[in-house]
């Protein structure tokens, strides 16, 4: 299990244009690191280049396991990695019961674990719809439900919480709580502050 | 359950489900066919000896109609993104794509065929053979699909750039799989054209799947 994450050095770019130079970054078990800065200034990408969809300029990420031994980073990625993005790869076309099948069991569900998304995100009502009839905060909430029934380690979560209210973001919150205090690793990147305790790092600031 | 089960599944699901892509396809080989003799005559004598290359055109081109929701929609909604971080390779994810492509495409497909080519005065000896030929075939038009598909990932008016990128790459096939049924109506064996149409699928089978990984991950940077 990935027991810390460590960006050295991290240079990214996109195109022509450099998003920030030399960002290190260590994440261990049971933390989670609040990226902050402006629009544009790279949260997004950086969190793509520590799913691997974004080759970093120069720098290196790395994953560790609790004996400081280094993970092959496509295994850490195929087995101990999920992203949550702006878009949450749902099909409008699908019902929400379906795509949570599918994500769940193509990321590795655990027994009963759908069930235990269903119940702690108040999917039940929604199960039978189909997704484009979801608004975005239920949509968030499937997409979320993913997170809950395939357990993995570290949680890469880009704006996780902006179209939840206020009672869905308390009750991510307390799962974010959970998964944290179970050894788990999330690093978000947002505009408002997370519901738990997080360490801020400016992204913008490294430029 | 498998991830392979899983995801070859879901693939399964979305070619049929939300307008029944397959029964499209189909739609549009039997026009296409359809078309010809209405265009050329009717007369069996001008028909039967272009029987077996207009239905392997006419197949062709209606491999092409589904192959841009095969990545694009994945990449435009962030499926791409999940599939990647998946239990199996992005290569792996090319390989089950195309293969479910073929079931819900190729398959239907390779039935309606010798009927289309029934229908252009083929000889109804020639059926089995038409069929196994437009099944083979059609293995070779999903892998080759479905790596056009990923090459056009991100372009603007992306179904009509697999289209070009995607056709030339059909001309082996398409020479293959109609030259083995003109043989065989010309009473010659057909089985020396068959393998190097089984060859051809091979050769995309093996070169589709690293290949379009690349594009997609490419894409996805």
């Amino acid at each position: 299990m990935i027991h810390s994450l460590s960006l050295a050095s991290l240079t990214l770019a996109r195109g022509e244009r450099t998003l920030f130079r030399d960002l290190s970054l260590t994440l261990n078990a049971g933390e989670a690191v609040a990226l902050t800065g402006a629009n544009g200034a790279g949260k997004t990408s950086l969190l793509r280049a520590v799913a691997g969809f974004i080759r970093p300029e120069t720098g290196e990420v790395a994953f560790h396991d609790a004996d400081a031994n280094a993970i092959d980073p496509t295994e850490a990625r195929a087995r101990q990695v999920h992203m949550l993005g702006h878009l949450e790869g749902l099909k409008g076309a699908r019902t929400a019961r379906e795509e949570l099948a599918f994500q769940a069991g193509w990321l590795g569900q655990v027994h009963g674990g759908v069930d235990e998304a269903v119940q702690t995100l108040g999917l039940r009502p929604l199960l039978d719809l189909e997704v484009r009839k979801l608004s975005a905060g239920q949509r968030r909430r499937l997409a979320l439900a993913r997170l809950i029934a395939a357990p993995r380690a570290l949680w890469l979560l880009d704006e996780p919480l902006s179209p939840l209210d206020a009672r869905w973001r308390e009750a991510v919150g307390a799962l974010m709580t959970r998964h944290l205090d179970g050894g788990g690793l999330i690093l978000a990147a947002v505009h408002d502050p997370l519901p738990i305790p997080a360490r801020s790092v400016d992204v913008g600031a490294a430029r | 359950m498998s991830a392979v089960v899983i995801l070859f599944r879901r693939e399964l699901a979305l070619a049929w489900g939300g307008g029944g892509g397959p029964l499209l396809a189909c739609g549009f080989f039997v026009c296409l066919t359809t078309i010809v003799p209405l265009a050329a005559g009717g007369d069996l004598a001008t028909l039967r000896p272009v029987a077996a290359g207009v239905a392997w055109l006419a197949l062709a081109l209606a491999s092409l109609l589904s192959l841009e929701r095969l990545f694009e929609r994945d990449l435009e909604d962030g499926a791409l993104d999940l599939l990647a971080l998946g239990p199996l390779s992005l290569e792996a994810v090319v390989a089950i794509k195309a293969a479910a492509q073929w079931l819900a495409t190729g398959l239907p497909l390779a039935l309606a065929a010798p009927i289309a080519a029934l229908a252009l005065g083929q000889s109804i000896d020639l059926a089995p053979l038409t069929m196994l030929a437009a099944l083979i075939g059609g293995l070779g038009f999903a892998f080759t699909g479905a790596l056009g598909a990923a090459l056009a990932l991100g372009a603007k008016r992306g179904g009509l750039l697999i289209a070009i990128v995607v056709l030339p790459l059909f001309i082996p096939p398409v020479v293959f799989g109609a030259g083995a049924l003109t043989r065989a109506a010309e009473g010659l064996s057909p089985w020396p054209a068959m393998a190097l149409l089984t060859a051809y699928v091979l050769f995309a089978a093996v070169i589709a799947p690293p290949a379009g990984a690349a594009a997609i991950r490419g894409a996805q940077g």
